[in-house]
């Protein structure tokens, strides 16, 4: 993970086609978009019945690219809700985005264009199934699928959602689930491959205790309790063990 | 973006729409905070390149997102739905299973979907 962290990687993978990252992507991939899909249909009926024409959750879906915070913003537009409260609730939602940035492997991604994208499509599923992965096992062509089967996938799922309406609220339960699934994989793709135990005891009671203290804002409150903790953890480690390197590290 | 969005002529039983400005710039507002809060942390990453604090949060984020993620979602189970509770968490149990016994995320995904969905919609 540290080799990850270098700087400059003056020497770069030869550039994988971009069909071959489209297949890594799905490989793994795949499983999230039926979901995404599916939770985006919900959304989409949910939009219909609050009054909005067939075209608009589709069109918040390809420009917010926001999952959880959509639902809510429909609900608090179709109510007129003031501007501020729309730009608070939302900051609420999505601040805990603001951890997914410092690991993303954006220095993967080729081009201005794709950078750009890849940092506009960073949900949770793309943090999730990207930041946990090793250097080698990453292109930009599979971050960039990944993502982009994500958003393709929840604008679709909207739009069909938005068509047909109601009449798919009485389909498939469970879809969801399969986010529940993909991130029980990463977590214990993450353990193995670097077992840290204090981490994964501090994020079980951050997520634990802010789910208790804070039932509505749990995400937020368990990360920023989750990163404070991983600060005190770095500086106390510095004092006591100056040279030792935790599990895991590669170079340095 | 479109400015001309048709009035809703069918007045079904939902609510009427806000008019299209209003909601262009509710728009706006959601899009720009968002697109900050994914930006803002990639700026403070750069002013941290090199910093053995960055590389130790680089080392320890992931694990503990994926892992608070995981609480959320396990929290999302409403244990008064008996029957809803126990698909989900035996999909709990087929996906940890599968994926100790695999290690083919995919395949362990599919499964553990597979098992809850189909035990909600029997």
């Amino acid at each position: 993970m540290l080799l990850d962290q270098a700087p400059t990687t003056p020497r770069r993978r030869p550039a994988a086609g971009a069909a071959s990252g489209l297949a890594t992507a799905a490989a793994e991939a795949a499983p999230v978009w039926i979901g995404v899909g599916a939770i985006g249909v919900g959304l989409g009926v949910l939009s219909v019945g609050s009054g909005f024409p067939w075209w608009f959750s589709p069109l918040v879906s390809l420009v917010l690219f926001a999952g959880s915070a959509e639902f809510l913003l429909i609900g608090m537009w179709a109510v007129g809700a003031p501007l501020v409260a729309v730009g608070t609730t939302t900051f609420m939602v999505n601040a805990r985005h603001l951890f997914y940035g410092l690991s993303f492997p954006l220095r993967h991604v080729r081009g201005r264009l794709g950078r750009a994208y890849s940092v506009f499509a960073l949900t949770d599923e793309a943090y999730a199934m990207l930041g946990t992965k090793e250097a080698r096992e990453l292109s930009s062509g599979r971050i960039l699928w990944t993502q982009a089967g994500t958003h393709l996938s929840w604008v679709g799922g909207s739009l069909v959602g938005s068509l047909l309406g109601a009449s798919l609220l009485r389909g498939v339960q469970g879809l969801d689930f399969v986010l529940t699934a993909l991130f029980i994989v990463l977590a214990l793709d993450a353990f193995k491959a670097g077992p840290d135990r204090v981490g994964l005891v501090v994020a079980v009671a951050a997520g634990t205790a802010a789910l208790v203290l804070f039932p509505g804002a749990m995400m937020l409150v368990a990360m920023v309790a989750f990163g404070a903790a991983m600060v005190v953890r770095h500086h106390a480690g510095h004092r006591a063990r100056p040279d030792r390197r935790p599990l895991g590290a590669v170079g340095a | 973006m479109r400015a001309t969005a048709p009035a809703p002529t069918v007045d079904r039983s939902g609510p009427s729409v806000p008019d299209p400005l209003y909601l262009a710039a509710g728009l706006a507002v959601a899009v720009a905070v968002t697109v900050a809060t994914r930006a803002i942390p990639f700026a403070v990453a750069d002013a941290l390149r090199g910093s053995a604090l960055l590389a130790d949060l680089a080392r320890w984020m992931p694990l503990g997102v994926v892992v608070i993620l995981v609480v959320y979602c396990l929290a999302q189970i409403d244990l008064g739905d008996v029957s809803g509770a126990t698909a989900r968490l035996l999909g709990v149990g087929v996906t940890v299973g599968m994926h100790l016994w695999r290690r083919n995320g995919a395949l362990s995904i599919l499964a553990g979907s597979i098992t809850c969905v189909a035990l909600l919609n029997l």
